[in-house]
């Protein structure tokens, strides 16, 4: 038996964790935000001697930047929306495989979940590449599409370097958070309300529509968020496999704080996007938890 | 009028035969059990009824039409489960409309309906919170009135109560008696516990290993078990060894545990010929202890040793020896309005029963 005084003691080191890589650096943020940016980067000091008086160096600037800047909206609306789309391919093609695979008889469900999980062994970077090999214009795939596309009489595309491979890429690297919350889910069903549901009077659509999924919305919100949230941050797929119109916010932080040497402006862009990313969850869970019949689904 | 008619109905799982050529006619208005311990197969067979699995040879028939092949949502008929399979996600009045909503009713005609129902089992009050809010037997009335809501033709009740603590249990059996008779709908109901078929069933089939042993009316399955495992599987049962020595038109002679001669009645006796092995059963309460000899010539008497007893407050359970290590059960009831006054261990008594009360069970060849 543990004491009390032991618990706590024991969770002292993970919360001492917390607070020094979390808890500061976005105290550090929050003052970077109103800080001047530094002529090569980092900040300007907070205090300065001018004419042998002391300044306060405290400002909106970054703010009133972010906020008035078309180009920073036009990159958060975008990120919205491709991560939004990819949230939505991902559940799409995520629900007919979950639904199997928790279906499937039960030795064969570890191997199948096996089969999700083995990209993960692989770096990630690595399999971004793969992508850009399989889209690149000497690939076979691109040859078949384009070869496809000039029999109909368009002219050739190009797959990479383009918003297309940028969703195929989110889609690809995010399916497993969706899958594996929506196995666990589905997983959990009893087949009883799928006997009782056929036998009263439900079709396996009806059944399908009106049983299964209202049961596995929890394991959907789940994947959705796993899936959209660290989506909307993703700045890596779009520099390897999208064009300049493909832009995410995630690149704009980063060129902010690597080659624009704007640390303030990039602070302010992750605040924003965090505060927007944070709001659309805290949003779609209150609509789900007062939803009719929705917070008993998972009981 | 026969509802229901199973016909030569088998079904293999795997290497094993679960349900062995069943074939079962179900009166209109019945209320119909199948008894059986866990894996006879009283379950597959359900499911068979119910289209949920479906038979690997054999009909069945519904209201005179062949429904084997029917999708279980065809079927004009509701299953109970033990489970009750409420759905989570839907109020207690979203529940009881499932199956109109599946039919595509009018919205009117479906308050309507399902309020009545509501009504029907008492549930009115609760019908805006969700299955996990409900009591065991809440839920169970909830799954009953989702059942019935669009007058099926037939009710499967699977182990329905047997989820249930021992009282809300007694409760439910004079609710579900009382329902069938209101609603006229026809019951199959499938039970492990003796009891509760006993209780119930206007006819009750015991099952084993896939077949049917007996299938009659309680009170006939009880007393007249035509087989070992009926004797043994209803209630207690003493069986003795016997072997037939002569027979009549409608009495048997038998020679029980090799020494006691006793003439028995029995419907089959033309059957039996001499020699034929098998079982005297005879239930506990029919026999009787006495500390004075009893003077009565037509009961079988005999002197016996108490081995040791059980109280079990209505009545007690007492162990006896007769000669040749011969041990019989006996169940006397504590009807008396004094406390019991038991046999004590090692005390000598007066054993007594009526040899017609108990019955021939032959072994089967």
């Amino acid at each position: 038996m543990i004491k009390l005084t032991e618990k706590r003691a024991l969770s002292w080191p993970p919360l001492l964790y917390l607070i020094l890589m979390f808890m500061v650096p976005m105290g550090l943020m929050l003052i970077i935000a109103f800080m001047e940016p530094g002529d090569y980067g980092g900040v300007k000091p907070l205090i300065s001697h001018i004419n042998g008086k002391l300044h306060l160096d405290l400002n909106l600037d970054s703010f009133i930047l972010v906020f008035s800047s078309e180009f920073v909206w036009q990159l958060m609306v975008r990120s919205i929306i491709y991560s939004l789309v990819t949230t939505i391919i991902c559940l799409i093609l995520s629900y007919p495989l979950s639904l199997m695979i928790a279906r499937s008889a039960k030795k064969y469900r570890d191997i199948l979940l096996l089969l999700v999980i083995i990209p993960f062994w692989s770096c990630f970077l690595i399999r971004v590449y793969a992508w850009m090999i399989i889209l690149g214009p000497d690939s076979g795939v691109t040859h078949i599409i384009n070869s496809i596309i000039s029999v109909l009489g368009f002219p050739p595309v190009n797959l990479l370097y383009s918003t297309f491979a940028v969703i195929i890429c989110l889609v690809y690297v995010n399916l497993p958070f969706m899958i594996l919350p929506l196995y666990a889910n589905l997983e959990k069903h009893e087949m009883d309300l799928l006997d009782a549901g056929r036998d009263l009077g439900a079709t396996r659509f009806q059944l399908f529509w009106k049983v299964t999924v209202p049961l596995s919305l929890p394991g959907v919100l789940v994947g959705s968020a796993l899936v959209f949230i660290p989506c909307i941050g993703m700045f890596v797929v779009p520099e390897l496999v999208g064009s300049n119109c493909s832009l995410m916010i995630g690149n704009l932080i980063k060129q902010q704080f690597l080659q624009g040497m704007n640390w303030p402006l990039g602070t302010v862009t992750s605040i924003v996007m965090t505060v927007s990313v944070l709001s659309i969850s805290l949003i779609v869970g209150f609509i789900a938890k007062n939803s009719n019949g929705f917070k008993y689904a998972s009981k | 009028m026969t509802i229901l008619q199973i016909k030569n109905v088998t079904k293999n799982f795997d290497d094993s035969v679960v349900v062995d050529n069943i074939s079962i006619d179900i009166n209109q208005g019945e209320f119909f059990t199948l008894l059986g311990p866990s894996g006879c197969g009283k379950t597959t067979l359900l499911r068979m009824v119910a289209g949920l699995i479906s038979p690997d040879s054999g009909r069945i028939f519904l209201d005179g039409k062949d429904i084997t092949d029917l999708p279980p949502e065809k079927r004009p008929l509701h299953t109970i489960f033990q489970t009750y399979a409420l759905f989570p996600h839907l109020s207690v009045f979203d529940n009881i409309a499932f199956p109109l909503k599946m039919a595509k009713w009018d919205k009117s005609r479906i308050v309507t309906q399902v309020e009545e129902l509501l009504e029907d089992v008492q549930l009115v009050k609760f019908k805006n919170r969700f299955p996990h809010e409900l009591s065991g037997g809440q839920k169970q009335r909830v799954a009953i009135a989702r059942s019935l809501v669009d007058r099926p033709k037939l009710l499967l009740l699977d182990e329905p109560l047997s989820a249930l603590d021992a009282r809300l249990r007694e409760h439910m059996h004079i609710e579900l008696v009382k329902l069938q008779e209101e609603t006229g709908v026809t019951f199959v109901y499938v039970t492990h516990d003796q009891q509760e078929a006993l209780a119930l069933s206007s006819r009750i089939a015991v099952l084993n290993g896939g077949k049917i042993e007996q299938l009659d009316v309680p009170t006939k399955v009880y007393s007249k078990p035509k087989t070992y495992f009926v004797a043994d599987f209803l209630g207690k049962c003493n069986l003795i060894k016997a072997e037939v020595i002569s027979t009549t038109n409608d009495a048997v002679t038998l020679k029980i545990a090799g020494y006691i001669n006793l003439e028995v009645k029995c419907e089959y006796a033309a059957n039996y010929k001499i020699g034929q092995k098998g079982w005297y059963s005879i239930r506990p309460e029919k026999i009787r202890l006495n500390r004075e000899e009893v003077e009565n010539t037509d009961l079988y008497r005999a002197q016996a040793k108490v081995l040791g007893y059980y109280y079990y407050g209505n009545d007690t359970l007492y162990e006896i020896e007769l000669g040749d290590n011969l041990v019989l059960k006996v169940m006397l009831g504590n009807t008396k309005s004094v406390e019991p006054k038991f046999f004590n261990e090692e005390t000598m008594v007066h054993m007594s029963f009526d040899p017609h009360a108990g019955s021939f069970i032959a072994e089967e060849l």
